[in-house]
């Protein structure tokens, strides 16, 4: 699917075909057709010839490619850089720790440098704490800290963020059985897992966040309202 | 602490939405000598005008492969935040609406990334029909579209949003957060019809190749209205600290969603609940839940001249010009007020007047050397207009730390000495 010497025959004609379905190109020729060039400014940037007028439903799902660049990604190219965990725990990897290794990776990986012997100590981010009755106070209260225990909604991205971006100066250096237990560590301090729990993709998934069930949509439309 | 904040003590992201006390007594200390050495360096200046030899009557200096500012213009960025994380630009030292590439603000989740254009590949995959890799010359093949456009930090503003804002606050410490270039790249449309997106895909993620993986969850929504690739800014490619070689921007949303460095972006059918869509960036409401996705930053103003800490020289004529943009279109109408909102005027808006893109305003006043109040209110096409912040706490609650947005001011004293005073 490379693009060689420039646009393909088959590109052309997709091409062609574009112009024709679209209102808005019917003053360009097809040579114009995908080589939008205006700078966007004021009433120019209705004339963009790149579809953006069409519904998502019509762009979606095209059978072949427009202009044919690039190259196929395979299996073990995407492999490598999917890193994402859903919070339906999608992308979890196999292997498990304990809370007590994630004690242990907690001061091996100097989590405890930045973050403080049990999380809430600081200097930098604080990671534990709990509200009474698990209420969420967070807009009345300005000097509350958001933490794992009384602010994220889902563990999967405890386990996402600490994998990818932990430790600070060695990033994405832990092994996955070694984010399990840190992880398993951060829940313990948060009184969200016992001092003896094993921690697996289930444990993620299932431990129960305090407050999951706190986020909303956003609400605010513009017009005279201010939400 | 080298920017001279104060920070909450909470770790590397407190600087995108810190609340901003102001500067601290060393760095208005240090900022006093500045204005000083402003003085002397301005002398300085006229002195070497006079003793110059008269440059009509030598030859001047030859072509320059790269060019520089005149050594007398020295704008800098405002580095802040514990962890070295941002950058503020000085938005009282520019004029009209564009941002010097190398003045625009920054706001890094784990620094800067150095990347090899030639071994650059974005990723795109998930719910397509072809999962394609693009270098960066692939992606300058497809058509190119280009705007002027804002771009603001959600957590900019924080430091007006406290119930007492430092007086020496700076429109480059308060709301230095903003930027706006020309934008150049790929509709993100263009390449989700090249590799076949799914109808059923209603978010995709996107993720940079800095020490973070810095990621995002955005609705493709956005991607079939306006959002790009974007590899160009002001006419340039993109600078190392803004994302070289290419990078995701969402026109008139929170910066934090326009992932720098861009490397892989998956289509789905949910959102991925980063790190920050949930523990940050998202923004509680008194009835006790947290407003998430909250992309579009609303109307907004400043006025950057006359500001702190200049001092205006005497009673007479001064033009009041600020910056005012909105995330939902066209900046309508500024109001400019000099005695605290009793009465207010219609400022001139500069052309151009673009979407999602900041718009200049300016406003002629005759001061007539007593106090007053310089305030500035933006109103967008959609009728929204700036609040005050009484009004935003009254929806938001006090500890709500994005998205500050009301109404910015400044006190002028008799003796023309300018004070931060946004109510």
């Amino acid at each position: 699917m490379s693009g060689g010497a420039g646009v393909s025959q088959r590109a052309v004609l997709a091409a062609v075909a574009l112009a024709v379905a679209l209102p808005m190109v019917t003053a360009c020729g097809a040579d114009d057709v995908g080589r939008a060039t205006e700078s966007g400014t004021g009433a120019m940037t209705a004339t963009v010839v790149s579809g953006d007028e069409r519904p998502a439903a019509a762009r979606a799902g095209a059978a072949e490619p427009v202009y044919g660049f690039g190259t196929p990604a395979t299996a073990a190219q995407i492999a490598a850089w999917d890193i994402d965990i859903g919070p339906d725990g999608a992308g979890l990897p196999p292997g498990r720790g304990t809370v007590a290794e994630g004690l242990e990776v907690w001061e091996r990986h100097r989590c405890i440098l930045c973050h403080g012997p049990t999380g809430r100590e600081g200097p930098n981010d604080v990671l534990t704490g709990r509200v009474p009755g698990d209420e969420f106070p967070f807009a009345n209260d300005r000097s509350l800290r958001s933490t794992v225990g009384n602010y994220w909604p889902y563990a999967t991205t405890l386990f996402d963020y600490t994998r990818r971006a932990m430790p600070f100066d060695l990033p994405g250096t832990m092994t996955d059985e070694e984010v399990y237990a840190v992880v398993g560590a951060m829940l313990y301090f948060n009184d969200l897992l016992p001092a003896d729990a094993v921690v697996d993709s289930a444990t993620v998934v299932d431990t129960h966040m305090p407050a999951r069930n706190r986020f909303v949509p956003d609400n605010r439309t513009g017009g005279p309202t201010i939400r | 602490m080298e920017g001279g904040y104060e920070t909450d003590g909470n770790g590397g992201d407190v600087d995108d939405r810190e609340e901003g006390s102001g500067l601290t007594r060393r760095a208005l200390i240090a900022g006093a000598a500045a204005a000083a050495g402003g003085a002397i360096t301005a002398g300085a200046t006229r002195g070497l005008v006079q003793e110059a030899p008269d440059p009509t009557k030598v030859p001047g200096a030859r072509p320059v492969v790269v060019g520089s500012r005149s050594p007398h213009e020295t704008p800098e960025k405002l580095l802040s935040g514990s962890m070295g994380g941002s950058s503020r630009t000085p938005l009282q030292e520019l004029h009209g609406i564009m941002t010097p590439a190398d003045l625009h603000f920054e706001r890094h989740h784990h620094g800067i990334p150095q990347i090899d254009p030639a071994t650059y590949r974005l990723l795109i995959h998930g719910m397509v029909e072809r999962p394609t890799l693009f270098t960066l010359d692939d992606l300058k093949r497809f058509p190119q579209v280009s705007k002027l456009l804002f771009l603001e930090c959600s957590g900019n503003g924080g430091g007006a949003y406290t119930s007492s804002p430092s007086p020496e606050h700076t429109p480059q410490s308060v709301d230095g957060l903003l930027s706006t270039s020309e934008w150049s790249g790929v509709a993100l449309s263009t390449l989700f019809e090249e590799v076949g997106a799914h109808a059923e895909a209603t978010w995709f993620l996107a993720e940079g190749s800095d020490a973070a993986v810095m990621g995002r969850s955005i609705p493709m929504e956005k991607a079939w209205d306006d959002a790009m690739i974007a590899y160009a800014q002001n006419g340039e490619a993109i600078r190392p600290e803004q994302g070289y070689p290419a990078r995701v921007f969402l026109p008139g949303w929170e910066g934090n969603a326009s992932v720098k460095w861009v490397r892989r972006i998956e289509l789905a059918d949910r959102p991925s609940m980063f790190r920050d869509e949930t523990s940050k960036y998202t923004d509680p409401l008194p009835d006790g839940t947290a407003r998430q996705f909250s992309f579009v930053m609303d109307a907004k103003s400043i006025i950057t001249y006359p500001t702190y800490p200049r001092r205006l020289p005497g009673p007479g004529f001064v033009e009041i010009s600020g910056y005012a943009w909105t995330g939902r279109g066209l900046i309508e109408r500024v109001e400019v007020s000099t005695d605290g909102g009793d009465s207010w005027h219609d400022a001139v808006l500069q052309e151009p007047v673009l979407p999602k893109c900041t718009t200049r305003f300016r406003h002629g006043w005759e001061w007539d050397g007593g106090p007053a109040h310089l305030l500035s209110r933006a109103t967008d096409e959609t009728g929204y207009a700036q609040p005050i912040r009484q009004q935003v706490l009254d929806a938001r609650g006090p500890g709500t730390r994005y998205h500050s947005n009301a109404i910015r001011g400044w006190r002028v004293a008799r003796d023309g000495f300018i004070a931060f005073a946004p109510v």
